[in-house]
């Protein structure tokens, strides 16, 4: 069996993060403004006043520029495991594809049917029948991210199925194992609810702006102290449920929390410092420089004072009885498929937990194939394959600090917002403003790095313990890597100076502008002059 | 046993009904996009044009990516080969699907000359890009692509995609699935549209509805002298879904008329096909819009259920190492996943239709030039 070339697994692996990376650009703010959104117009519909119904026009106009892109770019993901990915798609296709249709079926067409009708039904819905719509848009969003969340929680910790000898891949057998996986359910309530706090710093940020200019003061006024609000509390959730998904990488992906944690060597508790920096080479398999507070480690980690948490040199060598005992399954799995023997299956068996740990030897086997390990060989490949076991340290430790130092950046920045807005303090704090306006991508980028850390701290594998990323990859002629890439690239930079130029337009026009043509029932004269008055701004260059 | 066998066939022919749902919504909007120079003369009347679509466009795109995932858990092994070994359309069709959206979004928010004509191109090509594609896949499907697999399930190609893309038969079977979706988008453009752009749509509808009825007649007499495929062993349909050490497969000329042959009954769908072409042609001269909207549904209908029962049970043959050819019957989930499956189709499908159907019946009714060029919501 011939090695898929390292440069197209490489490029498909920097194909797929990309296109990963760039789509969740725009999902967190999809998911957190659906929601505020409904928030919105339930004021409206509750009370009548028309100031509401402009927000959620406003707001719901910007949410439309990033849903667009959103959609669109979602369609990549969902083909590209495919396109690229066969050996893995074939692998867990039976297990993994099966919350990605119910995704579809459930909640993404949902989304997207009823968005047009939110956008375009407001004269013909009546105003609980548009409320409704607005709320399934939210619920469709908010239910995509728990089935895609569920079959990526299977990337991370397999639950709910088994592998096949006969068809040689995982099968689905356990539904409710599959979506109530523990690392699952913890990763879509810490996802979604981060894409509330990217929609909340997002409208907060475009309010404080108006705020600045002492634009639009009634409307900006009440879409800040919603924002910030909203944001405070879910920064807090979301912090609590990273700890939480700290506490379950430790369970099912130790390679992963020792990763983030920089730890090499399995730590001595209590004392065990918690690193606040540190420079991991991987080459070395140490950390060059290294500063942390100790006692922190342990609890933080453990939730315990006595339990030492395993390194990372301490569990390559502890997998070595892993890489032999896979060894033995791949070949008794090669021999099953060539003669369908009794005793090959029963050898299969018995070491079938360890058959990652084979795919990972396999790889520096002469010819690739196991069979032709002899004894002189094996210390050496047993060796390589244990390196390969874990991830880069230096990508997992970094990209955790920065999401979690941006997460108590926001907790402090929500709460200072909420307080002074609370107390109708906000214009003597412009400070406090700019800096809210300046945070909007922050959440954006916080989750990208949140990303990096699950996706990065899951190597080598795409399935953990299963299945090895250079195993997965489509066999490419490196051509087509190029081609596609390339083509990526120039499309997505195009959409993302199209979109931002779009943003900066519609946001700095304001809500005022953009409803200018549309035409208020007689009803709705009480909108007072001074909220939409000052035109003119338009040519002002943001700042 | 027999319910696993009855699970697979139940799938082949929801996967049907899925690359049909796609062909008549995606491809009614492809088909908008492609005649929005060609109906569409001023900027007031594309932009009605895009509006007419506008509430829809959004949830119809998501017919492609049901059904991307529904292949992907119902026959895992056939989304693996078949994305990986057309690579280069696959891409090809994915960056039209990407570009769509955002030419929706974006092009009416900026007013100028340039902008707008640029986008207006963009409709162009990524609508007609993807529906040759779509069409020119049937088209290679049929005829034999060239793959095998490893011991461990991993698929290799045998042949690069030029050889199998730019043949003259996938070509034409792409000009048909464009012809198709010209039909159908402008059967869309009468049913919501005013003079000009009524009668517009309606000459380049019925050109599409006349060049497929022609094109399906052709393929059928092409089809009976190539290449198709036929199991040489008994084959038991129960067996465990995996393509390797299955019973041994030939090509044969003319074997895609077999199904037909044995059982007769089964030109109905070639008939249904025909119908819904001529029929449709006659309906739209006739002025009957919503009759010729619906004869496009069934003229799909007709196209993709004549493939699909001339090639049962293969999906996906091998013309290299025909033994590893993917079937219905080695190629789907396992029974407990398309077990699952099932029951969320069974829930959610009748849902899909009806809030599709509400949608747009409250959208209903013809879309004005004016109204679109003074309301600050529309495209």
């Amino acid at each position: 069996m011939p090695l898929i070339d390292p440069n197209v697994v490489d490029l498909s692996r920097l194909q797929f993060a990309l296109t990963a990376l760039y789509h969740f650009l725009f999902v967190p703010l999809t998911l957190g403004l659906t929601i505020m959104l409904a928030a919105m117009e339930t004021v409206y519909v509750v009370t009548g006043k028309q100031i509401y119904k402009d927000m959620t026009h406003f707001w719901g106009k910007l949410f439309g520029i990033n849903f667009a892109i959103g959609v669109a770019t979602g369609l990549t993901m969902e083909f590209e495991f495919g396109t690229n990915w066969s050996m893995y798609s074939h692998f867990v296709g039976d297990v993994f594809g099966t919350p990605l249709a119910i995704e579809g079926l459930m909640a993404f067409f949902m989304e997207s049917t009823l968005v047009g009708l939110m956008f375009f039904g407001w004269d013909r819905l009546s105003k609980p029948a548009h409320l409704a719509v607005t709320y399934l848009v939210a619920l469709g969003s908010n239910l995509s991210a728990l089935w895609i969340l569920v079959a990526n929680g299977f990337m991370q910790d397999p639950q709910g199925a088994s592998f096949d000898p006969n068809t040689m891949r995982m099968q689905f057998n356990d539904f409710t194992a599959l979506v109530f996986s523990a690392d699952a359910q913890a990763k879509f309530v810490h996802t979604s609810i981060a894409g509330f706090v990217a929609g909340a710093m997002f409208v907060m940020g475009i309010s404080a702006y108006y705020i600045l200019k002492g634009r639009n003061r009634e409307f900006a006024a009440r879409s800040f102290r919603m924002a910030s609000v909203f944001g405070l509390v879910s920064t807090l959730a979301v912090v609590t449920l990273g700890d939480a998904l700290g506490r379950l990488d430790y369970l099912s992906q130790p390679t992963k929390i020792a990763a983030i944690e920089g730890l090499w060597h399995t730590s001595a508790p209590p004392y065990a410092p918690w690193l606040i920096a540190a420079l991991p080479n991987d080459a070395t398999q140490s950390n060059s420089f290294e500063f942390g507070v100790p006692y922190v480690l342990t609890p933080l980690v453990a939730h315990s004072f006595t339990t030492p948490i395993p390194g990372l040199i301490d569990i390559e060598q502890a997998s070595v009885p892993r890489v032999d005992n896979g060894i033995k399954a791949i070949a008794a799995l090669q021999e099953y498929g060539a003669t369908h023997s009794a005793e090959s299956l029963a050898t299969f068996t018995k070491y079938e937990s360890d058959m990652g740990y084979g795919f990972l030897a396999q790889r520096y086997a002469p010819e690739q194939d196991v069979n032709l390990i002899t004894p002189a060989l094996l210390p050496s490949i047993e060796q390589q394959a244990v390196r390969d076991s874990i991830p880069n340290v230096f990508v997992t430790f970094w990209s955790f600090r920065v999401m979690m130092a941006l997460g108590f950046f926001f907790i402090a920045i929500f709460a200072f917002s909420a307080y002074y807005s609370l107390k109708n303090q906000l214009e003597k704090h412009p400070l406090l403003l700019k800096l809210c306006m300046w945070s909007i991508p922050l959440p954006v980028l916080a989750t990208e790095f949140g990303w990096v850390t699950a996706e990065a701290g899951r190597q080598p594998w795409t399935v953990f313990g299963w299945l090895p990323t250079f195993q997965s990859a489509s066999s490419h002629n490196i051509g087509y890597m190029f081609f596609s890439l390339a083509g990526f690239a120039l499309l997505y930079s195009a959409f993302i100076a199209a979109e931002l130029y779009l943003m900066f337009k519609f946001a700095r026009l304001g809500p005022d502008q953009h409803d200018a043509a549309v035409h208020h029932t007689p009803a709705d004269k009480s909108i007072s002059a001074p909220i939409f008055a000052k035109p003119g701004f338009a040519n002002k260059s943001w700042e | 046993m027999e319910i696993y066998i009855a699970l697979k066939v139940l799938w082949a022919v929801l996967l049907g009904v899925l690359l049909t749902g796609l062909a008549v919504m995606v491809g009614m909007d492809m088909g908008v996009g492609v005649l929005l120079r060609l109906v569409g003369k001023t900027d007031g009347e594309r932009r009605t044009m895009l509006n007419i679509i506008g509430p829809h466009w959004d949830g119809n795109q998501v017919w492609f990516i049901l059904g991307g995932g529904a292949i992907f858990a119902a026959f895992p092994t056939l989304y693996a080969t078949s994305f990986s070994v057309f690579y280069v359309v696959m891409i090809l069709l994915l960056f039209s699907m990407i570009i769509r959206p955002v030419a929706f979004e974006y092009r009416s928010k900026v007013d100028a000359k340039k902008w707008r004509d640029t986008w207006d191109w963009a409709f162009l090509v990524s609508g007609a890009l993807p529906m040759i594609v779509y069409g020119a896949a049937f088209g290679n499907v049929l005829e034999g692509v060239g793959f095998h697999f490893s011991w461990t399930g991993q698929y290799y190609q045998d042949e690069s995609f030029l050889s199998y893309l730019l043949n003259p038969f996938a070509v034409m079977c792409g000009v048909m699935s464009l012809s198709l979706a010209v039909y159908q988008g402008g059967a869309m453009l009468m049913l919501r549209g005013e003079e000009p752009i009524y009668s517009r749509a309606r000459t380049y509808a019925r050109l599409g509805a006349i060049v497929a009825a022609v094109i399906f007649a052709v393929g059928g007499v092409w089809i009976s002298h190539m290449n198709g495929y036929v199991f040489t062993a008994p084959v038991d349909p129960g067996m465990a879904a995996t393509p390797l050490g299955g019973p041994a497969v030939a090509a044969k000329i003319g074997a895609w008329h077999n199904n037909f042959h044995a059982y007769p009954v089964l030109w109905l769908a070639p008939a249904i096909g025909f119908i819904g072409m001529i029929f449709g042609a006659l309906a739209l001269q006739l002025h009957m819009k919503i009759v010729g909207w619906w004869l496009g549904v069934l003229s799909w209908i007709g196209t993709i259920s004549t493939v699909g029962i001339s090639m049962f049970p293969f999906l996906m043959p091998s013309s290299t190492t025909p033994a590893e050819s993917l079937t219905v019957w080695n190629s789907t989930g396992s029974a407990y996943n398309l077990g699952w499956m099932t029951f969320f189709a069974v829930v959610f499908v009748p849902a899909i239709l009806s809030y599709t159907s509400w949608c747009y019946y409250v959208m209903r009714g013809k879309v004005k030039v004016e109204t679109v060029v003074n309301d600050p919501h529309s495209y």
